[in-house]
């Protein structure tokens, strides 16, 4: 386990912070769509808090990244506010895509976050063009892609990673494997355990964090980050974790144990964290029950805003599909 | 005989049904088994079959449709399935360059008795990526069979159809239907691809309803009869082969002619068969032919602007009456 000891303590507090205003974020999330605000798809990344907080923390304001089905958290740790995607989820004009795109759309272009994604895979390649972009413009700038233990299955992960790996690009692929795909356990979609064992092939190395530690993955992530810019190319980071919620919200998971729920719920990233901060930092309960008292306040606003938000005029629905609709000529 | 069941139980039976009588058939794709697939179509299938012919995948749809290819040159009846319409995007080389082209490239030597089972259309708030309908996509490749039923009896005598024959099918399997109950057939039984069926009998004006929206077909020419326009709802069934024959017949007597499909109007297929209908129908049409189906954009996530986007009953009969008081 990594020392919290070599890290400014307001830095362990932003980690902090971030991580509670995810799982916040979330378990928000999920009470909106019960209660009928959300009207779509949900997939929560409660339990992988630590990930998204750790990999974007290691990256700059001007590097981007690629992000996936559960990209809530990847969005909120590169400086996304929930407020805007609360409002998307709801399907409002203020919301991060104008009530067109919902959860699986997610996007923030001056954040650097170039997509969440419906696809599985679908935004990997698009992460390494924006490593060539960099490349290509002598950029010290880096693109990182998130995707789950399942995407690495699919043909685009490969085609992009011996991409990346045959140009030296400046890219990151951070693997998130919480042991399933939907239903499917990571086991029964690969005759391997550890997917970084695959960066071998693209000639890259490919290392192993526990996904469940902030520091650790923040560190794994830095040294991947200052090799991407010195021109030594990409990393592949393999992230053990694991998802607590269903894959959707209202997944009966029927294909998993409550014990092996229990065994991660008690290595749940923001309990172990708050510990460590007590003990190893001796930060007061008190100081960190504040922080969950603001970002309860902050996601209580985002909730209002999202409820108090304009509905998009249904024509809107026609506007937007192009930059340039020849006057008309498109139809 | 006939029963109530649900579309999505008219499809598990059909598989089942095959399976039972053919050690060849066999189901792969994405937490078909276990899960019991994400709309609960093969629920019951790994118990009765076992893991060897109820494949969980991984998430390679690509493999999965070319695997099925090859499994089928060599003898097998493999269902693959494509969880969402959207997903077939990923295998699309194995589509349409290989399945599609196997026979004809070999000669006509290539058997490929592959179906590939795909959930279409727009589930509700689901978004760009997974609310597509790319029927019309395929029709513009020839070597596949495209079958896009809109009831439970029509999609259990589809399916075995498709899965005893010796060519490629596309099998369209709109979401909001699996949960749809109608009556069908107890027992043994096949539908002919080829064979359109009339949902409706009517006079004054014919509506060619695709898969999804046939359901608000019918629900348009119900407040259509209200207002004493009688309406005859004509279901093809199965876009290619496509039943022209019938549809002409039914034209000739209405005169008028609307199509009604989810997929986007663009080069939908009602781009087609409304060219079909100017090529050999043209001198009993009393009217222009009209389309009915997703605007020429993406489907929009927000439930408004989706249902604006989207095909409905009332589009439907306003496009009836634009044609009953048409004047040339
Ligand atoms: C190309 C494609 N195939 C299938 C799906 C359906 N699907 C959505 S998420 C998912 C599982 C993804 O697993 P993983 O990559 O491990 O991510 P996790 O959900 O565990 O975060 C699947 C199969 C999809 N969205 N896109
Ligand atoms: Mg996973």
């Amino acid at each position: 386990m990594t020392s919290l000891k070599h890290h400014p303590l307001d830095q362990l507090l932003a980690f902090y912070r971030l991580m509670v205003t995810i799982r916040e974020f979330e378990l928000r999330a999920a009470g909106e769509r019960k209660a009928g605000l959300v009207p779509g798809f949900l997939h929560a990344c409660v339990g992988q808090e630590a990930t998204a907080v750790g990999a974007c923390a290691a990256l700059n304001a001007e590097d981007v990244i690629t992000s996936t089905h559960r990209g809530h958290g990847h969005l909120i740790a590169k400086g996304g506010d929930p407020r805007f995607m609360m409002a998307e989820l709801a399907g409002k004009t203020s919301g991060y895509c104008g009530g067109k795109g919902g959860s699986l759309h997610l996007a923030d272009f001056d954040l650097g976050v170039l997509g969440a994604n419906g696809i599985v895979a679908g935004g990997i390649p698009m992460a390494v063009g924006a490593g060539l972009a960099f490349q290509m413009r002598r950029e010290p700038r880096v693109a990182l892609a998130f995707f789950g233990d399942g995407a690495v299955n699919e043909g685009a992960f490969h085609e992009a990673a011996n991409l990346a790996g045959l140009w030296k690009l400046p890219v990151i692929f951070f693997c998130e494997n919480n042991l399933y795909g939907e239903g499917t356990p990571q086991h029964k979609q690969a005759p391997i355990r550890d997917l970084s064992l695959r960066a071998a092939g693209y000639g890259f190395p490919g290392v192993i964090v526990d996904g469940n530690d902030v520091v650790a993955v923040y560190e794994i992530t830095l040294d991947a980050v200052e090799r991407a810019r010195k021109g030594d190319g990409p990393t592949f980071i393999e992230a053990k974790t694991y998802r607590q919620r269903g894959h959707y919200e209202g997944d009966p998971m029927i294909y998993r144990t409550e014990e092996e729920m229990a065994y991660w719920r008690a290595r749940d990233p923001i309990l172990g964290f708050r510990k460590r901060l007590e003990e190893e930092m001796e930060v007061e309960p008190a100081a960190l029950d504040a922080v969950d008292a603001e970002v309860k306040a902050l996601l209580d606003e985002a909730v209002q805003f999202a409820i108090h938000s304009p509905a998009p005029r249904p024509e809107a629905a026609l506007e937007g599909v192009y930059a340039d609709d020849h006057g008309g000529r498109v139809f | 005989m006939k029963r109530e069941i649900t579309f999505a139980q008219a499809i598990n039976e059909a598989m089942a049904e095959e399976m039972r009588r053919d050690p060849s058939v066999f189901l792969m794709g994405e937490d078909v088994g276990v899960f019991g697939g994400v709309f609960g179509v093969s629920e019951g299938l790994l118990a009765e079959f076992g893991e060897e012919r109820v494949r969980d995948t991984p998430i390679s749809e690509a493999a999965i449709v070319g695997a099925g290819l090859g499994a089928a040159l060599v003898g097998m009846r493999p269902i693959v399935e494509i969880m969402f319409a959207d997903f077939v995007t990923v295998a699309m080389d194995q589509v349409v360059n290989q399945v599609a082209k196997a026979r004809y490239m070999s000669g006509g030597k290539a058997r490929v008795p592959l179906t590939i089972r795909i959930a279409n259309g727009a589930p509700g708030a689901a978004a760009a990526q997974h609310s597509q309908s790319p029927e019309a996509w395929f029709m513009n490749v020839p070597g596949l069979k495209i079958a896009i039923p809109s009831t439970p009896a029509d999609a259990k005598g589809l399916l075995k159809t498709a899965i005893r024959g010796d060519d490629p099918v596309l099998f369209f399997e709109h979401k909001m239907l699996y949960s749809r109950a109608g009556s069908a057939p107890e027992g043994e039984y096949l539908i002919p691809f080829g064979r359109a069926a009339v949902r409706r009998e009517g006079e004054d004006a014919t509506i060619i309803a695709i898969g999804g929206p046939v359901n608000a077909a019918l629900s348009a020419a119900e407040q259509l009869a209200r207002q004493s326009v009688s309406v005859e709802v004509i279901d093809p069934r199965t876009l290619v082969p496509l039943d022209l024959d019938a549809l002409i017949a039914s034209v000739r007597k209405t005169g008028r002619a609307v199509i009604v499909h989810e997929a986007h109007r663009r080069a939908g297929p009602g781009a087609e068969i409304a060219a079909l209908l100017a090529e050999k129908a043209i001198d009993y049409l009393e009217a222009p032919i009209l389309r009915v189906a997703a605007a020429n954009v993406p489907i929009p996530y927000n439930p408004d602007l989706e249902r604006f986007v989207l095909p409905t009953a009332e589009d439907i009969v306003e496009a009836v009456m634009k044609l009953i008081r048409y004047e040339i």
